[in-house]
């Protein structure tokens, strides 16, 4: 399992700059929010993948015995979503508010800053 | 708790709270603003005051002990940013109530200044690694709401490359938080530098460089750097000055939080790397500023420029060295932040920015003129004023080191100070003592004197800083030669936050 999701990380990581370095703003978000999900899948699988064990210390003891699903990966993964969520949604809007003032989807165009 | 290490996050968060409130009146906006930032200043002095006398200061947030729950640490380098960023909050502050047009307002420019605000003081005060990734991302959206405010096509070309070239800088930031947790299951920077070197050295070299890669966009330093010159002309003089003064701060700030307490080892492995980076972002930038002929663009390029020197103090790896970069932090974050200040001024008073359509702005402005020169000069690094202290600093550190490497890195920044002097020269002959052009617009129609005061009393208040850390650097010197050592003393760090011995 880990060896697929190892692929799977390094699928998206590399599709996703695949897809900025492409001239389309749209295929630019694409690449950023492919970026987003790969780190988050890394976070989870960098942490150890366990099956079927969550923390939570059985009902007669006190410790919680290994092996556990470690539950501050998720909070870093939950907080990162939230963020990379937010993140993506603002940048969408600006690509958008790009796309109406110049009008055009092509990244060469984009020359107003350059002097 | 120590409450000292909170304000400075918890100030600007009530003040653009209070803001919201209070959202239709831009008056009582700017009153609360400037006095945010007065508090904002008063707090960064007396945590500097306490950290310098008392040593370094900690605050387990919500009373879980270090490891467990997030905690807040200020050392000397610490405290010295937050007390550079309270500094220029309230330059921006006062600078703000006139330069801010009513669109801006409307679209919560107020609120979003403090919020950037409290990212940054956020940044620097944290302890906790994840942490720096969340604050990086408050201080990241402020920045880039700020930077579209207003609409133009130029601002939005430029915010499309800061805001692409950011989100890539935080991911990698994330995957390396995410590598580091799955391999020492520690949050804590204090933790991880415990136990990282048990780590082997494969993956702490790949996570090394994956975070040189993503603070090395936030300080925009070579070959990262694109988004800063295009997108630093763009939005209102007052947040370039904030921009100027922090955003490349924060990046070299981590650097060098992380390269000093977890990577020591590999910093020295990749010294020449980080050498030729420092080395190529001072030519590179300076060589851009020369090429130029608007004055904020010149002004953005050289901030490239500079940010290479910062990291060639780091570079050098010795005490003298760090001590001359984190001086430098502090000289260049005043001195960019006025020189922007002072292009604003220039393009109300002047009518552009532009250095053609610029002239004699010296027998017109010679208030003005007087403090851009003190301002320009400095950053040039002429004596007395505080740039001069600054690459001493790095030259004299650079010359004990006296491998053939420091040398070289030397002679590239004495030569790049000769070009920063010319380019400075360049915007006061065409600016200030050119004949102004024929078609040059009638002088600006006289405005109250409170705009009057709110223009130039922030750039006064820079400079007399300036010269002050010029004319008595003893005390600055001795704060950032103190801040340095305590950044190589590792154990002490630890000690200070786990309470236990550095083995």
């Amino acid at each position: 399992m880990n060896i697929i999701l190892s692929l799977v990380i390094g699928g998206l990581y590399g599709a996703g700059l695949f897809m900025m370095l492409r001239r389309s703003i749209t295929k630019l978000l694409f690449g950023l929010i492919l970026w987003g999900h790969g780190s988050n899948l890394l976070i989870f699988v960098a942490c150890g993948l366990v099956r079927g064990a969550p923390p939570l210390i059985p009902e007669g003891q006190t410790t919680l015995e290994p092996p556990y699903a470690d539950p501050v990966a998720q909070a870093l993964i939950l907080t990162a979503i939230v963020i990379s969520f937010a993140v993506v949604a603002f940048t969408a809007v600006l690509l958008y508010r790009i796309y109406r003032t110049i009008g055009t989807d092509d990244i060469d165009q984009l020359r107003a800053s350059d002097s | 708790m120590n409450a000292l290490l909170i304000l400075p996050v918890i100030v600007p968060l009530l003040t653009a709270a209070l803001m919201l409130l209070v959202y239709r009146r831009g008056a009582t906006q700017r009153t609360l603003g400037v006095a945010s930032a007065l508090i904002q200043f008063a707090l960064a002095g007396v945590l500097l005051y306490v950290v310098a006398t008392r040593g370094i200061q900690v605050s387990h947030l919500g009373g879980w002990p270090a490891r467990f729950g997030i905690t807040f640490v200020a050392d000397l380098l610490s405290a010295l940013m937050v007390m550079l960023s309270g500094t220029i909050a309230l330059a921006a502050a006062v600078y703000s109530t006139w330069n801010i047009d009513r669109e801006r307002r409307a679209y919560g420019f107020y609120p979003l200044m403090q919020a950037l605000l409290m990212g940054a003081n956020g940044a620097f005060l944290t302890g906790d690694f994840f942490n720096l990734y969340v604050w990086f991302e408050v201080l990241l959206i402020a920045s880039f709401v700020l930077l579209v405010l207003g609409n133009e096509r130029p601002q939005m070309e430029g915010a499309l490359k800061y805001v692409t070239l950011n989100l890539i800088s935080s991911m990698l930031f994330l995957t390396a938080v995410g590598i580091l947790y799955g391999s020492v299951s520690a949050l804590n920077m204090a933790d991880i530098a415990v136990k990282l070197p048990e780590l082997p050295s494969s993956i702490t070299g790949a996570l090394a460089v994956l975070l040189l890669v993503a603070f090395g966009i936030k300080a925009a330093v070579f070959p990262l750097f694109f988004w800063l010159p295009d997108s630093y002309h763009t939005p209102p003089a007052t947040v370039i000055a904030i921009f100027a003064g922090l955003l490349t701060k924060v990046g070299i700030y981590s650097m060098l939080r992380v390269f000093t307490l977890f990577f020591h080892n590999n910093a020295s492995n990749d010294q020449m790397l980080i050498l030729w980076i420092a080395g190529f972002t001072m030519a590179v930038g300076v060589l851009g500023a020369v090429a130029q002929a608007e004055v904020r663009r010149i002004l953005a390029f050289h901030s490239v420029s500079q940010m290479g020197y910062i990291v060639m103090g780091f570079a050098l790896m010795s005490a003298a060295s760090v001590a001359g970069a984190i001086f430098f932090i502090l000289h260049h974050g005043i001195v960019k932040s006025n020189l922007f200040l002072i292009a604003g001024v220039m393009q109300k008073r002047g009518g552009s920015t532009r250095l053609k359509d610029l002239g004699a702005l010296s027998q017109r402005e010679p208030f003005l003129a007087g403090l851009f020169f003190v301002t320009a000069m400095s950053l040039a690094g002429l004596p007395p004023l505080s740039g001069f202290w600054a690459k001493l600093s790095l030259v004299q550190a650079g010359l004990e080191i006296g491998t053939p490497e420091a040398f070289s890195v030397i002679g590239v920044s004495l030569a790049v100070s000769i070009f920063t002097l010319i380019s400075m020269i360049k915007i006061w002959t065409e600016a200030f003592w050119k004949p102004a052009p024929e078609d040059l617009e009638p002088a600006a129609p006289e405005v109250s004197r409170s705009v009057v005061f709110a223009m130039f009393a922030p750039i006064l208040f820079l400079t007399v800083l300036i010269v002050l850390m010029g004319l008595m650097p003893e005390p600055v010197l001795n704060l950032v030669r103190e801040a340095a050592e305590q950044l190589r003393d590792r154990a002490g760090y630890v000690r200070a936050v786990l309470g236990v011995e550095l083995q």
